[in-house]
């Protein structure tokens, strides 16, 4: 495992490379995150960098207890790492952590779709719109009869579908703007604009 | 200007001249060949603009050799060394597909005088 931040997703965009081609980039704010604790294994009984990000409006009191002089973080996250010294409790952790070329994981919670049919949930294939059909959107068969007399657990079929925990691996940098707090990163990220996002380098 | 405009903002284009369709322009293309670069024209009818800020593309249309042929240029590509319009054409719609079924005489426009 490795070091990461939090960051918001701002949004997609393009950007031209050097070759003239248009890349695809999602656009990343990440405002700088502070580091609100070390875990060690003596202590917690595995090591890891605590890290948080934005403005909280309200926290519980144990955190409060927590934060004491370092910002009043809304979001925390902890990235294990085998080795934490190089990191101390107050440090600032932004963009600067990346560089044009570094491949990231990228997880989010992806847009959530409602009760989806198997058609969007599962790519199957519809039945005939016309011709005295019926089936236009039906699943179709979902096993054998009296062997084996029920359905196969896992079978797929209708329901609910996105606001999971997705993690694109191995994304490409495009761009790490300091000034602005911005990671431009090749392709797609999961959940929706504003959503928080975790970056950490693969 | 919004974050995302901003971002981009350095690499859209303000030096070409403004396009519309039915417009006749000559397009100058930088190709790579081997390790030489040279330019490429191409000259011919923007039959549609599609696209906003970075992504904003228009298609060509001319007719080369008998055959008709359409190219699609990102308009603030880096590759692109220059625009020129010949010639304004007068058209009632976006979109020129009518001209795909004409040749000749037929699939020129009117001109607009300035």
């Amino acid at each position: 495992m490795s070091i990461g931040v939090i960051g918001r997703k701002v949004g997609m965009t393009a950007v031209f490379a050097e070759d003239g081609t248009l890349v695809p980039v999602s656009v990343v704010a990440i405002e700088p995150n502070t580091v609100t604790l070390l875990r060690t294994p003596d202590r917690d009984g595995y090591s890891a960098v605590q890290v948080g990000a934005g403005q909280a409006k309200k926290l519980t009191k144990p955190r409060l207890g927590q934060l004491k002089d370092l910002p009043r973080v809304r979001d925390v996250r902890e990235f294990r790492l085998d080795d934490v010294s190089d990191y101390q409790v107050g440090q600032t952790l932004d963009v600067s952590l990346f560089s044009p070329g570094d491949t990231v994981d990228i997880t989010g919670t992806s847009k959530g779709k409602g009760f989806a049919g198997t058609i969007k949930r599962h790519h199957f294939r519809r039945g005939p719109e016309t011709h005295g059909s019926d089936s236009h959107r039906e699943p179709g068969s979902i096993g054998a009869g009296t062997t084996p007399g029920r359905v196969y657990k896992g079978t797929r079929m209708a329901g609910r579908m996105g606001g999971e925990r997705i993690t694109v691996k191995k994304a490409t940098i495009v761009r790490a703007d300091a000034e602005r707090n911005v990671l431009l990163v090749k392709g797609p990220v999961p959940g929706a604009r504003n959503g928080l996002i975790v970056v950490r380098k693969a | 200007m919004t974050l995302l405009q901003e971002l981009v903002a350095h690499q859209i284009r303000t030096d070409l001249p403004e396009l519309a369709t039915g417009d006749t322009v000559r397009v100058s293309v930088k190709v790579i060949e081997g390790n030489r670069e040279r330019v490429q024209v191409f000259e011919g009818t923007i039959l549609r603009q599609t696209g906003s800020g970075i992504t904003r593309s228009i298609t060509v249309r001319a007719l080369r050799s008998g055959v008709g042929v359409e190219r699609t240029f990102k308009v603030n590509s880096p590759r692109i060394e220059k625009i020129e319009v010949v010639r304004h054409g007068v058209v009632r719609r976006a979109r020129l597909y009518f001209l795909r079924d004409r040749v000749g005489k037929a699939a020129t426009l009117r001109e607009r005088r300035a």
